[in-house]
Parts: C-alpha cells; structure tokens; sequence
C-alpha cells in the first residue's frame, strides 16, 4: 500500500495509527469474561451457548466479507454446510481427533471458497446475490442428489468424533462443547482481528467504499476480495465443522437457504463491518429464537420479525452500531 | 480449572435434584416437533392426536400428572432436535422425549435418549433404521418398509400383476418406497420394468408419465410428498390415458388422502393404495375416534401423524401403569416391549425385540361410495414387522 514517495513519517504515522486500531478496549475484554457467565448461573444453558458460539463464528465469517469487503451474500451456507459434511466424512473414514478434523475441514472449504472466488469478484450487487443464492441452493441439491454418500435427506449416520484431547468427552449438560466452541471462536476473533486492523483489511474497506477508487490509487482489488472470501469460506466451514463435532450430526438443513439468511439476519441486527456485530446478533437472535419457540412453539417466527423491523428502522446500523452512536452522543 | 466446574456441577446437581424432588408427583414428557416451518401442519395434526388422547383420558396416571413440554425444532433439523433433547433433560427435568415427526431429527436426539437412559417414544419418523438408533426408542407410527414390502407381495400375488414401473420423488423416503415395493414384488415372482426419480420441489410430471406410458407396464407404482403433487400426478396420469383398469396404479396412502382426493377428482378412481391407517375404515373404535378428533378440531380430519401421535401417548399411559409410576427409561421400556392393543387403527403391538410397531396393512381402493370417492378397503394382510430390521445383521 504505501506510496513508494510518502516521507517516512506518513508511513510511521499510518502504522501507529493502524496499531492504535487494534488495541484491545476494556468493552472486548469485559465481553470475553462475561462469555463465561454461562458456566456459573446458567449450566443448563450450555447446549445453547454453544450452538450461538458457532453461529457468531459463522456470522464472523459473513462480517469479513458482508460487512469490511462489501461482498453481499445469500448463501454463504454453502460452506457452512461444506464443512459439516467434510468434518462427518472424516471421522467415518476413521480419524475423529477433532482439531486436526476442524482444520481439515476449513482448509477443504477454504479451497472449494478460492475456486468460487474467481466468479464472485468478476460481479456486483444484485447479481451477486443472485450468484450466491444459486451456487447455495445448487450445493443443497447436490448433497440431496448425492445421497450415497452424505445421507440425503436422513443425515449422514456413523459420525463419530473422539474426545477432545483425547479425554474431555462431549456431555450431557454440554461443558465441553461450549468450552471448545468457545475456544475456536477466539481464536476465529483473533485472527478476523488481525486481517481487520492491518493495512490489508483497511484497504478492503477501501473497496467497500468505492470499488472503483481503489485501482486509481494502486490497489488493485480483485485478489484482495479473493483473499478474503477464501478465508471467510473457511472461517465459514470450520464453524460447520464445529457443529458436527459437537452434535454429531449432519443433515441437509447446513446448506439450507434458511441458514444463509438467518446469518444475514444476525448480522443486521448486531450490525455489520463490526468484529462484534455478528456475535451479538447470533446471542440475540437466538436468545430470542429460544425463548419465543419455548413460549409459542408455533408462530415465534413472527416475532422475529417484528424484532428485524425495529431494529432496521430505529437502528439502521445495527444494535452496535446505535450504541457506538449513542456513546459518541454522550461524549459530545 | 477444577474449582469452576466443581462449582457448576454443584449448580447442576442442585438443579437436577430440584427436578427430581419436582418428578414425584408429574411425569414431565418432552415433545420435539417442527411446529413451525414446512412441516407445521404435520407437527399439529400430530399433537392434536396427542390433545385427544389426553382429554379422552385425563392428565392422571398412577397417581401420577402428566404435563406436556412442547420444542419446536422449525425443522428438519437434526441439531436442533439434539440440543432440544438435552435441553429437555437437563433444563426441563423430563422424564420421556416424544414427537419426531422427521427421521433426521429422530436419529438426532437417539443418543440423548441413550445418554439420559429416558424412554423415546417416536410418533412419526418412519425410515426403518430409526429404532436401532438407541434401546430406549419405541415407535408407534409406521415404516416405509413395512407398508410398502408387503404391499409389492400382494401386488404380485393377489392383484395379479407380473410387470410393475415404479415412478418415486427423489428422496429418501421415496427411495425407502421404491426399494422395498420392488423387493416385495420381485420376491413374489414380478419383474421391475423401469424406475424414474421425480424431484421433490415442483416437478412436472408429464415427460416422466410419458416414460412410462412408453414402456406399457400392466401397473405403476408411485411415491410422491403429500400436498400439491398428488394432484398433478393425477392430472398427467389422465391426460395420457394410464388409468385404471387399462394401467394399473399403486401408491403409498398419501397419494389419495382425502385432500389429494378431493383435488383428483375422477381421475383418482381405481388407484390402489396401501396405508396402516384408514380413516374411512368402519369399526366403532375408529369412528369414535374420527368424530372426536372431528369435533376438537374444527372437523378437520385425522391423519396418519395424528395415530401416531394419539397412540404415542397410549404407550406411555399403559407403561407408566404397568411400571407403577417409575420413570426410569429401562422400566418404561421393558413395559412397552411386547405390548398390545386395539388401536383406532386396528390391532397393533409392540416387536418386543425391535421395539418398532407390529401392525395390519390395509390395501384400498378408491371407489366412489354415496357419491364421493373414498379409500375402500380390499383386503388386509394382518400383523406385518418391519421386513428390514436384522436384516442387517
């Protein structure tokens, strides 16, 4: 990125800048205690608690793209789903060891995302979202077709994972599942953390605004938006991945269309371009997706989207994105 | 960190045990259904069957209460059915998980079953594998298989034909169909002619119906989701002439519910169906049962989820009674193995050693019966298994 004539001072300038970007903020750290709230006052809770850590994983992976790079999606399923089925065939190829699965899985997906990235950054806009819906719904009708192999409608049965570390089983009351989601999730934040505050995730955002700017300036963004769709596909499949371990299950409903767009609905309502957006939109969404279906199993659905509406119309920006104003209102 | 989960298992274990102090008086039976989604009105028409049962008979058993949780999965979603099953368990203290309209959802909560040692009790779910899945699941629905076996023997046997095309969506339980209708017919001594795949969301069935026509089979066997296609079915069967008596056609009870019938019309005449459950079927049990049910819900009818579901509860009634009132998922379990009764549907029992439903198959054709086209029943083979359990072993 740097411009082969700025002064020195300019590029030291724009460094500490980008490092001051990435400062850990009491709110981060405050959240990481609290995620471990569940363990104490709501152990019956865990199950859930780990099926939002890998919906704020895979929302993670949407917010990379969606949210910093500009790439508009409705069906980023496909990978999830990809990875679900990777990390089931694996164990019953006979290796269950979970983390080695886990990374599997995603370097899988990753791959299956640079192939398709070649398409996705040559469109913009609604043909891109057309492109997404129907490479999602194309990969849901090739695992049903391809039944013999991933179970068709029925699931894929004989998923065995293995301990994690070879000791902490997968339980009832679902500690070690959300121990280890939890984990991969950080880890996930991490390194989205790192692309996000670095010069290659500020020029991403470079493209977001204006796609046509970027090559003037000598960013070329083809091969950037490549990269980050590959790592989006693979953050995206190790969050499938990370289903199947911990249920051992997969079916067809990982590449559902429903999927898709429940984790644009759970962006939007926590707020994109925002490491955190996609977190607390999946604790919302299915928070709320719980509580509502346990107190009318029928029509809870409606009150999602009674919730969608509200927040699209009172906070354009997502729930994050209307505190962080609020914040600055009250600074002022 | 073994402070902290020392802690949290105190919690839990306080938890538990407040749900267990809490089971003395109820029995606390979890139903997972996908209320909402596209399989709603399954899910609904099999707990209105569950309702009936329980307003037919009171929320007492063995000085016991009987309260009902309800999860809705908005499936199919086997991760879901899981999480709700250990939610269920864990959170909700129940004592038997019920429901399970769709197998993936069924198979996903079995090892919660096995886990938590608690009776399953599955009302629908009907690919054979589902009982194998844990010790603790008994079914009171149906199998594809079981219906579908005995009918392709009995075409081939008593409905006199030698040369079948089966003509299924393509999907599993539609492969179920397929295989275990040509397995019946071959054994008898039939011979398969062709075999199309239709796809499962809006199909046009008129080039795969000329397929067929082509290979001028004496009948054709097909398995279609209920709802629309039915109808369309019907419709290209007609408009190229493969009706009966000239062609023969079979199906699973789902092609002529009285839904598909009334949107079928004439042209459902003669089709030749096979089904566990016949709501014309006159016996004073079933019509007791059909006006009732009629009467709870808008006079709508009852279907094959809502036997499922209303005999589901049977099963947990009577075992509750035979164990006294003991909860424990291995008692519940020995009680319901081997038990039998009369059914709405007819007689039906439990395999005590496969823990599926043993039951009659009815074989029925449409005829038009004081001006309206219903199934009539033609002739019944009595007290079919599951022809596919052990057979794998």
């Amino acid at each position: 990125m740097a411009d082969p004539s700025a002064n020195q001072a300019t590029i030291a300038g724009t460094q500490a800048w980008i490092r001051r970007q990435g400062r850990w903020s009491p709110y981060e750290i405050a959240f990481w205690i609290a995620v471990f709230v569940p363990f104490f006052f709501f152990p019956t809770y865990l199950t859930l608690a780990s099926q939002i850590a890998i919906a704020a994983l895979f929302a993670l992976s949407v917010d990379l793209i969606l949210g910093y790079a500009g790439i508009i999606t409705l069906g980023h399923a496909m990978f999830f789903g990809l990875g679900a089925y990777a990390a089931g065939l694996l164990t019953k190829t006979g290796w269950g060891e979970p983390l080695t699965g886990l990374l599997i899985s995603g370097a899988f997906v990753a791959l299956v995302g640079f192939v398709v990235s070649f398409v996705i950054v040559r469109v913009q806009h609604l043909a891109l979202l057309m492109i997404t819906l129907g490479l999602g719904l194309l990969t849901l009708e090739l695992a049903n077709a391809m039944s013999w192999l991933t179970g068709g409608t029925d699931g894929l049965q004989g998923v065995s994972v293995w301990p994690i570390f070879g000791t902490f089983d997968y339980d009832l009351w679902g500690y070690t599942a959300y121990s280890y989601t939890l984990a991969v999730l950080f880890v996930g934040l991490l390194i989205a953390r790192r692309i996000v505050h670095s010069a290659f995730g500020l020029s991403l955002r470079g493209i977001r605004e204006n796609l046509n700017r970027m090559p003037a300036i000598g960013a070329p963004y083809q091969r950037r938006l490549q990269v980050i769709y590959t790592i989006s596909a693979g953050m995206a499949g190790v969050a499938g991945a990370l289903l199947t371990q911990t249920t051992s299950q997969v079916a067809l409903d990982v590449l559902s269309f429903q999927r898709s767009a429940d984790v644009v609905v759970m962006l939007i309502l926590g707020g994109t371009g925002r490491l955190y957006g996609g977190i607390i939109g999946a604790i919302i969404f299915m928070v709320a997706r719980d509580q509502l279906a346990g107190i009318n199993p029928q029509y809870w659905y409606f009150w999602i989207g009674i919730l969608l509406m509200i927040v699209v119309l009172v906070m354009p920006k997502g729930i994050l994105g209307f505190l962080a104003q609020l914040w600055e209102r009250i600074r002022r | 960190m073994p402070t902290k989960s020392t802690l949290a298992l105190a919690i839990a274990a306080g938890l538990t045990w407040s749900a267990g102090a809490q089971a003395q008086e109820t029995v606390k039976v979890g139903v997972i259904l996908p209320y909402s989604g596209p399989f709603a009105d399954a899910a609904n028409q099999l707990d209105a069957g569950i309702k009936l049962y329980m307003q037919q008979n009171g929320d007492m058993v063995a000085g016991k209460k009987i309260e009902i949780v309800r999860k809705d999965t908005g499936g199919p979603a086997p991760d879901v059915a899981k999480r709700l099953a250990q939610e269920l368990v864990v959170r909700d203290g129940v004592d038997i998980i019920a429901g399970f309209a769709l197998t993936p959802e069924a198979l996903g909560a079995a090892d919660v079953a096995t886990q938590a040692k608690k009776l399953m009790v599955v009302m629908n779910a009907a690919t054979s594998v589902v009982t194998e899945k844990s010790p603790y699941i008994v079914r009171t629905s149906v199998t594809i298989p079981q219906v579908n076996y005995a009918f392709g023997k009995w075409a081939f046997e008593k409905g006199g034909v030698k040369q079948a095309y089966t003509l299924v969506a393509d999907y599993g339980p539609g492969h179920d169909a397929e295989k275990s209708f040509a397995k019946g017919f071959t054994e008898a001594g039939g011979t398969i002619v062709g075999a199309d795949k239709t796809p499962v969301a809006n199909p046009d069935f008129s080039a795969f119906v000329q397929r067929v026509k082509d290979a001028s089979p004496e009948a054709v066997y097909i398995f279609v989701p209920g709802g629309g296609q039915p109808a369309a079915i019907g419709k290209a069967l007609s408009e190229r002439g493969l009706t009966p008596p000239a062609t023969r056609i079979f199906g699973q009870g789902e092609l002529t519910h009285p839904e598909a019938l009334e949107s079928m019309g004439g042209n459902a005449r003669g089709i030749v169906t096979t089904f566990h459950y016949t709501l014309e079927r006159e016996e004073p049990l079933n019509n007791a049962f059909v006006a009732a049910y009629r009467e709870a819900n808008n006079s709508r009818s009852p279907d094959l989820f809502s036997i499922g579901g209303y005999d589901g509860m049977h099963l947990i009634y009577e075992a509750l009674r035979k164990t006294n009132g003991d909860t424990s998922g291995d008692a519940l379990v020995e009680a319901a193995k081997g038990m039998a009764w009369d059914s709405p549907r007819g007689p039906i029992s439990i395999d005590p050693e496969t823990r599926d439903i043993v039951q009659n198959v009815y074989i029925r054709e449409v005829q038009e019966v004081g001006g309206k086209l219903q199934n009539v029943i033609i002739d019944t083979i009595e007290n079919v298994k599951d022809p596919l359990h052990g057979a794998s072993n």
